[in-house]
């Protein structure tokens, strides 16, 4: 009787063991890679009121910059509702294709800088991005010593650029002295069985001493440390936030006759995590 | 024995709770799964034919039938791939290769995909005139053609988007081809297809449906004549950025007409104009509007040229419904780079009209062979001008005769120029014009006579019927 019953217990306790390894190991869901670390969150413009841009994060620049920004870009960037609003909790900008002050196209670029100055953090922003040729929208950083050593001295952290004739694309690079432009260090994802122009997508960095990380959605698909480099490694201080949408110019080449105008680029929000 | 029982009892309830925990541990089935009543199977052609049946591959009537076969020596990434052989187009057994592939059997759900995608390469730079899905020879309700697709020596995908897949319920019309030589100057050349099949791809967005191919388009109509919607076709932006327009039957559209009275337009997009006024033909697609509209200026009852009377004994007949017709190379040589005249010819109650539009010149040629009339004492055409007669209009009707080596040139052609002005010319009338060949001294034989030229148009419309020689 005695082995009968320490049997049977010492059976169900094999079973529940391996009931129980069963459960562990069969029943995960959690397939998503760990991208993100830092949660604390330190900003969020969540673009919840509606009008212009909030003021205390951000400024408009306004015009065609030196030659098109740099580049030969094509528009002419404003502060008009038409090129920039918030709305139904979203930043909405819009590429037009219009006569404007000399140019052919009007957009808008904001940027936090004096504003919102960050050294290292996670900055993360969702949004949905435009399509057609010509389209060149950009969620990127700069040093905030740009004034004084100027670029691509001051870096160039470019979280997610994109050009409207590549939908399925997205760039993650930096600049800096050695590196940039053509010689930019950079890598591309594509989003699998989908584009960006379908939906929002978040595309963020995590960026430390010496590192920059760079995701989309839960996906990590870049990281750029000093080894990385040829050149001094620039990215151990603070830079701003810049959001614009340009039009043509050396990189995504001029809008063509397929092109649709308007474009919108839509940003749900843009928050930073420590 | 009772403390034995119980444990027994406790033993299996605990096991069978473990059983019931372990196997919560697969998914469930999603609400999606439905119990499909068509296969959704996505593959047509990979190493071999995919649940096509036995009796799946239908060519054109008119192409060569032994076009197809397998290839078992190469494909995409394989041994294995779809072989067209596209024929010389003097081949007695067919000009070109065009064929249907349709299921033998129910046909498939393909309402879960985007697009039928291929591998495709030829045996040089080719442009392949179409390729496509959704013919099953009856009713070929939603069939979708890529046209005039560049293929070239190496292997390259093609995509062709669905435009509506939820209308593809029980689709049997898996692929479809036509390839001529065209591009190669008549010469024959071989096409490889591999790994057909539809995909979801998730990256074609943007879907802009058009009629006349996006143009707004203006036709002048007679009660009783028929037009067509045609040009219909669906433009998608493609992975690779570009956009890439595909035909699509007119069964994705609905199809309104602005006056009813008019112009009424069947599901088919086939107009009829009706009475005098304007209407504007417009398409919706699942209740989108699309781009590009056709307009209907209907000019009312067609009043015809006066019927022949003379016995066909008496007759060569160049254009007219009254006889049969000669063998015409063409009512329109379109001869550049001078002539502006466009032809839009129409048909009333049967009777056929050469309609000019942009009249500056026009010539008409029966050349292959020649007209030999030299038993015959006239010329006779009916024109109508339906606008106004300028000050100085003229209307010049020449006969031109190839001589005697029977061809354009050779220093041996000979023509004559008649002149007519208003009050003759007048408008919104049929007028008959007889010339007798008496009156034409410049045309030194009429044995090889090969060309009608009119001139004198302002850029305006003439309609033209009823061209013969006779005696």
């Amino acid at each position: 009787m005695e082995t009968m019953i320490s049997k049977n217990i010492n059976f169900i306790k094999n079973s529940l063991f391996i009931g129980f390894l069963l459960i562990l190991s069969g029943c995960s869901s959690d397939e998503k890679q760990t991208v993100t670390t830092m949660n604390n969150l330190v900003m969020q413009d969540e673009f919840s009121s509606n009008g212009a841009v909030n003021s205390t994060f951000w400024t408009h620049e306004i015009g065609t910059g030196n030659n098109g920004w740099g580049n030969n870009e094509l528009q002419y960037y404003t502060n008009r509702p038409q090129n920039c609003i918030v709305e139904n909790g979203m930043l909405k900008i819009t590429a037009r294709k219009e006569m404007y002050m000399g140019a052919g196209y009007t957009s808008s670029r904001i940027i936090s800088k004096g504003k919102i100055e960050q050294k290292y953090g996670r900055v993360e922003a969702r949004i949905k991005l435009p399509w057609g040729k010509g389209l060149w929208p950009a969620f990127w950083m700069l040093g905030t010593d740009i004034d004084q050593v100027s670029w691509p001295a001051c870096g160039e952290i470019d979280i997610m650029e994109y050009l409207g004739n590549n939908p399925t694309k997205v760039f993650g690079s930096v600049h800096g002295p050695g590196y940039f432009g053509g010689a930019a260090i950079t890598k591309n994802y594509t989003l699998p069985n989908n584009r960006f122009d379908n939906d929002f997508h978040i595309f963020g960095i995590e960026w430390g001493e010496n590192y920059i990380n760079y995701y989309v959605d839960d996906v990590l698909y870049n990281q750029i440390t000093p080894e990385d480099v040829t050149g001094e490694w620039v990215f151990n201080k603070p830079f701003y936030i810049i959001l614009n949408m340009a039009v043509g110019g050396n990189f995504p080449g001029a809008p063509n006759q397929e092109t649709v105008f308007p474009q919108e680029m839509l940003v749900d929000y843009v928050r930073i995590y420590q | 024995m009772k403390n034995s029982k119980i444990n027994y009892l406790r033993n299996t309830f605990i096991i069978a709770m473990l059983l019931l925990v372990n196997v919560n541990c697969e998914r469930d089935l999603s609400d999606e799964a439905t119990n499909a009543s068509f296969s959704k199977t996505a593959t047509v052609f990979t190493d071999d034919f995919v649940a096509m049946g036995t009796d799946f591959y239908f060519p054109y009537g008119d192409s060569k039938f032994t076009a197809f076969s397998v290839d078992r020596t190469q494909g995409y990434q394989s041994s294995a791939s779809i072989r067209l052989d596209v024929p010389n187009n003097d081949d007695t057994e067919g000009t070109y290769a065009g064929g249907i592939f349709r299921i033998d059997g129910a046909g498939r759900n393909l309402t879960g995909y985007d697009a039928l995608t291929f591998y495709v390469k030829a045996s040089q730079g080719v442009t392949v005139a179409e390729f496509g899905f959704g013919e099953d020879f009856f009713p070929n309700k939603y069939i979708t053609t890529l046209r005039n697709v560049s293929v070239a020596t190496n292997w390259q995908k093609v995509i062709i988007p669905i435009t509506d897949a939820s209308k593809l319920v029980n689709e049997r019309g898996m692929f479809r081809y036509a390839a001529g030589t065209q591009s190669t100057n008549g010469r024959a050349f071989t096409l490889w297809i591999d790994e057909i099949k539809f995909e979801k791809l998730g990256t074609i967005a943007h879907g802009q449906v058009s009629i006349m191919n996006g143009n707004n388009v203006s036709v002048t109509t007679f009660a009783g004549v028929n037009s067509k919607v045609d040009g219909v076709i669906a433009t998608f932006n493609m992975p690779n950025g570009n956009n890439q327009s595909i035909s699509i039957s007119p069964a994705y559209l609905e199809f309104s007409s602005s006056n009813p009275a008019v112009a009424s337009v069947d599901a088919t997009g086939l107009v009829t104009s009706l009475s005098a006024g304007t209407a504007t033909i417009t398409a919706t697609f699942n209740g989108a509007p699309t781009t590009g509209r056709l307009t209907i200026n209907c000019a009312g009852t067609f009043v015809p040229a006066p019927l022949p009377t003379l016995n066909p004994a008496n007759v060569i007949s160049i254009f007219s419904n009254a006889y049969t017709n000669v063998p015409v190379n063409y009512y329109n040589g379109y001869w550049a780079p001078w002539q502006t005249t466009v032809s839009n010819d129409f048909s009333v109650n049967g009777d056929n009209v050469l309609n000019y539009t942009i009249f500056n010149f026009v010539g008409i040629e029966f050349s292959n062979p020649t007209v030999n009339a030299t038993a015959m004492t006239h010329i006779h055409l009916d024109v109508f001008i339906p606008g106004p007669i300028a000050p100085g209009r003229q209307l010049r009707v020449l006969v031109v005769d190839f001589g005697a080596n029977g061809v354009f040139g050779g220093g041996d052609d000979t023509r004559h120029s008649t002149t007519f002005t208003a009050p003759f010319l007048a408008s919104q009338t049929w007028k008959s014009i007889e010339i007798p060949f008496s009156a034409m001294p410049g045309l030194l034989s009429r044995s090889n006579v090969a060309q009608i030229i009119l001139e004198g148009g302002d850029g305006s419309v003439i309609y033209v019927d009823n061209i013969y020689f006779h005696n």
